[in-house]
């Protein structure tokens, strides 16, 4: 890593392919995978007033991360279509600690699905694709949660749609967590990715082919 | 296929750091892990071959998954273990009826050679129960520095009526192995236990 406010302890990946939940089985199965970066927490054990240098600093991790948690689902980023990210803090650390994420681990993901960050490309995307609702440069936020917890605790990270935030099929959550980890003095970073909606998705609200306003919620 | 699989879940642990001390290379274990219907659940069968054909089936899968996630031939991989949870319809002897009679052979071919017993746990669970699968070096049980667990755990899974089935593969020992016994490089890899 380049600064040495990163210093990298753990990676753990998890993709999971899921077949059916008791219903029909998927003609092609749902793919959804986590990624999680356990660092040291440079922040922890005291109060830092200034805490934005570690923000910067993930970059290149984050976006690291991305690529390859996209690698291990097997799939191109073209074929992602829910996202969300997190956090867990360890012990000695603070829940702000764990906000430092929202803007790196947002950026790692966007960035990956083509994400352009200006709003030329937002209308350009929508008005450049089809209306599948997907691709369309990632255009909704990136559903996010953290906590302070304990060794092996677990993380519910939240999942929308990655151009639209209202599209009802793609609201879902991806359990984490980390055997033996965060130790007190660390700091465990998550990106989630998803290829599709929930494998039984049939309540109603935005369809993902019904997205219109490619501002990022509907 | 005969198992009717409801989730595949692959994970992998790289461990680049332990008690201050880099780790170099990184430790790598990959966990594969099988959602599957129980097809003996609610009843109880004194014939189980059906779980037993499963559980071949699953030895050749989970074992190539593993290998695949570690991104490496066969011949790399060092330690290995399996392990399985039965939700509550079932009984601790169809973990017995996957894990034991047919799994290990198509494992082995997953990872080559592979002379030593393959460690193993079984429990009954429900959703969210963990289980430490116990690693063992592949081809000389005895090698210490290989003596590891990883836990597993799906947490939708067990259903009542459904069984978790993991293996594990790793590439490596503990991340700093320090308490002696037999190294890896006096293996004879014979008998597989030394």
């Amino acid at each position: 890593m380049m600064s040495e406010l990163i210093e990298l302890r753990r990676v753990f990946t998890h993709v999971e392919e899921i077949h059916h939940e008791f219903g029909p089985p998927a003609p092609q199965p749902l793919c959804r995978g986590a990624i999680a970066a356990v660092l040291r927490n440079p922040y922890a054990g005291s109060y830092h007033a200034d805490i934005l240098p570690m923000m910067d600093a993930l970059n290149p991790l984050g976006v690291e991360l991305a690529k390859t948690l996209c690698d291990a689902m097997g799939v191109k980023p073209e074929r992602i279509q829910g996202y969300g990210k997190g956090a867990i803090v360890g012990a000695a650390g603070e829940l702000e600690h764990g906000a430092l994420w929202h803007v790196p681990g947002g950026y790692a993901m966007r960035e990956l699905l083509g994400w352009k960050g200006e709003r030329a490309s937002y209308t350009q995307g929508g008005g450049g694709d089809k209306p599948t609702g997907q691709p369309g440069n990632a255009l909704a936020i990136v559903a996010s949660t953290k906590k302070v917890g304990p060794p092996g605790a677990a993380l519910d990270v939240p999942m929308t749609h990655i151009n639209a935030s209202y599209v009802r099929s793609h609201f879902d959550a991806i359990e984490m967590r980390v055997p033996g980890a965060p130790h007190a003095d660390e700091l465990i970073v998550i990106l989630a990715m998803s290829t599709g909606a929930r494998v039984h998705a049939r309540v109603g609200g935005l369809k993902a082919e019904d997205i219109s306003q490619w501002n990022g919620l509907r | 296929m005969k198992a009717k699989i409801r989730k595949i879940i692959v994970q992998v642990d790289e461990i680049h750091q332990d008690g201050g001390k880099p780790v170099s290379p990184p430790t790598r274990r990959a966990l594969a892990m099988a959602v599957i219907a129980n097809p003996y659940a609610g009843r109880f069968s004194d014939n189980l071959d059906e779980l037993i054909d499963i559980g071949e089936e699953l030895g050749g899968l989970l074992g190539q998954r593993c290998v695949q996630a570690l991104g490496m031939a066969p011949e790399q991989a060092q330690s290995y273990g399996k392990a399985a949870v039965v939700g509550e319809g079932g009984e601790l002897e169809h973990a017995a009826a996957l894990l034991h009679p047919k799994l290990g052979a198509p494992l082995r071919l997953a990872v080559s050679k592979g002379a030593a017993l393959v460690p193993s746990a079984k429990k009954q669970g429900t959703l969210g129960t963990a289980i430490d699968v116990p690693l063992g070096h592949k081809d000389a049980a005895f090698v210490r520095s290989h003596f590891d667990a990883m836990e597993a755990r799906v947490a939708d899974a067990p259903r009542a009526n459904e069984i978790v089935v993991a293996v594990v593969v790793t590439d490596s020992g503990r991340p700093h192995p320090r308490v002696g016994g037999l190294q890896v490089h006096e293996i004879a890899g014979q008998d597989g236990l030394r």
